[in-house]
């Protein structure tokens, strides 16, 4: 359906001073997992944003973002049913006042694809990612937020079936996050995972670090922190474990942490 | 001269559209700004100040807006070659969706809001119908899938319509309606611009359909560009 996308380059623009970028590129292929960290303000958001309209120094921060080392074709950009990058962000709602069934099936004729079954197995996909379950019957706009973004990551990955996949917070709002990279990895997508979560960034291949603007560093993983990860793993596992005994109305006592 | 005629609902961003196009084609091209609306409007006064542009606005009062522009269009284009400019822009106000404001030779341009729900591209007819571009704004509100849904719905009402997506406030994706824009022809003959689409049927000269612009060719309730400082107060 798309050309091949090998590549995503993304070119130095410009920081909050006006000055010059630092970094040479980045490239961003197929299978990668990437986060992008940095205190609120450091241009995250600037950054995602760059990447998913392909900007070509029409953006505030003056980058250019490449496909396959040159300038993508223009429809690849234009049409949201071509185009290779599914962003979904913190603030991503539904607004469509239809069902979740209707929603994801005028999103499959949007695209002409005739393979049947794909809407249940849409819906079957999102609700590995939610501890809440997602109904077909149930009204876009009445899904919580992590209902819907986990229908969103779970559309792109089956119906969008785009190659790049851009995660902005995906970590807020009760959503199961080691599920959602292995999922990712599985289905060879690249993912960019915009993110404050220890897991999350340290779980990918890069992690781009953000100061004013402008990409301040870019930390290869390169075994170094893997105690640290297996550290945060069994923490974020104690913490998991926690949050569902409090959902469930149990009282926390000493012995919790014992596990 | 080149005219662009710019229609959509209220608060779909169509004055941050017209701030996108002065600000990218201020430096080549000296733009001529008309704002119709019917009771108040400021935008004339906010362009006129942020970029030193001709603007001004024209109120229809009693009359609906599109009627009014219809009436002050033969106006607006002498003022705006009085004032020296290359491009007109009109920025209608919006609110009736049966008629639609965009001329013969000029670029029509409606601007829709991704948040505006799934079923307004259908709600919206002729406004949709018979532009020839189509900006998407705040498209960085709502989710991959919503934004190919969306842009769906606009093709079941106008197929060959071509689709900007931007967040209008930042001028993402904006290039290629300046594009369009640049590719847009000047105004051959004034004397033969014609509305459109057929108005709807009614009673005054518009109304019954007469499609010819310029408050000399109709009778009745007439506006001209000058002396439109009425303000309509009801009933």
């Amino acid at each position: 359906m798309y050309p091949e996308i090998t590549e995503i380059t993304v070119l130095p623009g410009r920081d909050k001073n006006g000055m010059q970028e630092t970094f040479d590129r980045i490239v961003i292929r197929p299978g990668e997992t990437l986060s992008i960290v940095g205190p609120t303000g450091s241009g995250k958001s600037a950054l995602i944003g760059d990447i998913e309209i392909f900007a070509r120094e029409d953006t505030a921060t003056g980058r250019t973002v490449l496909v396959n080392g040159g300038m993508p074709p223009e429809d690849l950009v234009r049409d949201p049913s071509k185009k290779p990058v599914a962003l979904i962000t913190q603030n991503t709602k539904c607004l469509a006042d239809l069902s979740v069934q209707e929603f994801l099936s005028m999103h499959v004729r949007s695209r002409r694809i005739e393979r049947e079954g794909i809407v249940a197995e849409t819906i079957a996909l999102a609700n590995e990612f939610t501890g809440e379950e997602i109904t077909a019957g149930a009204r876009m706009t009445a899904l919580s937020g992590g209902q819907t973004r986990s229908l969103m990551v779970a559309d792109a990955i089956t119906i969008g079936n785009t190659p790049i996949i851009i995660l902005d917070e995906v970590e807020n709002a009760g959503i199961f996050k080691h599920r959602v990279i292995e999922t990712l990895r599985a289905y060879g997508k690249a993912v960019i995972f915009v993110t404050h979560d220890p897991l999350v960034s340290l779980m990918c291949d890069r992690r781009i670090v953000m100061r004013n603007g402008t990409v301040a560093k870019i930390i290869e993983r390169d075994g170094e922190e893997e105690k640290a990860l297996a550290a945060i793993r069994k923490m974020d596992g104690i913490l998991s474990a926690l949050r569902e005994r409090i959902r469930a109305g149990e009282s926390i006592t000493e012995a919790a942490f014992a596990s | 001269m080149k005219l662009i005629v710019i229609a959509g609902p209220p608060s779909a961003g169509k004055t941050a559209v017209v701030r996108q196009i002065v600000r990218n084609l201020q430096a080549t091209a000296a733009i001529a700004y008309l704002k119709i609306d019917v009771v108040r409007a400021f935008e004339d006064e906010e362009l006129r100040k942020e970029f030193g542009i001709p603007a001004r606005k024209v109120y229809s009062g009693d009359l609906c807006p599109d009627h009014a522009g219809i009436m002050v269009m033969r106006d607006a284009i002498a003022w705006a070659a009085g004032e020296g400019a290359d491009i007109l822009i009109v920025e209608s106000a919006g609110l009736c969706l049966r008629c639609s404001p965009y001329l013969t030779q000029s670029l029509g341009i409606v601007v829709i809001s991704a948040v505006s729900g799934t079923h307004a591209p259908l709600k919206m007819g002729p406004m949709i119908a018979l532009a020839d571009v189509a900006v998407v704004t705040r498209i960085d509100l709502v989710s991959q899938a919503e934004k190919e849904v969306f842009r769906e719905r606009i093709l079941e009402v106008a197929p060959g319509i071509e689709i900007v997506e931007t967040n209008a406030l930042q001028g993402t994706g904006m290039r290629y309606l300046i594009r369009r824009i640049e590719e847009t022809g000047d105004i051959e003959d004034e004397d033969t611009i014609e509305v459109r689409g057929v108005p709807p049927l009614g009673v005054c000269t518009i109304c019954v359909g007469k499609k010819e612009i310029g408050w000399q060719r109709h009778f009745g309730v007439v506006r001209k560009l000058d002396g439109a400082d009425w303000i309509f107060r009801g009933e």
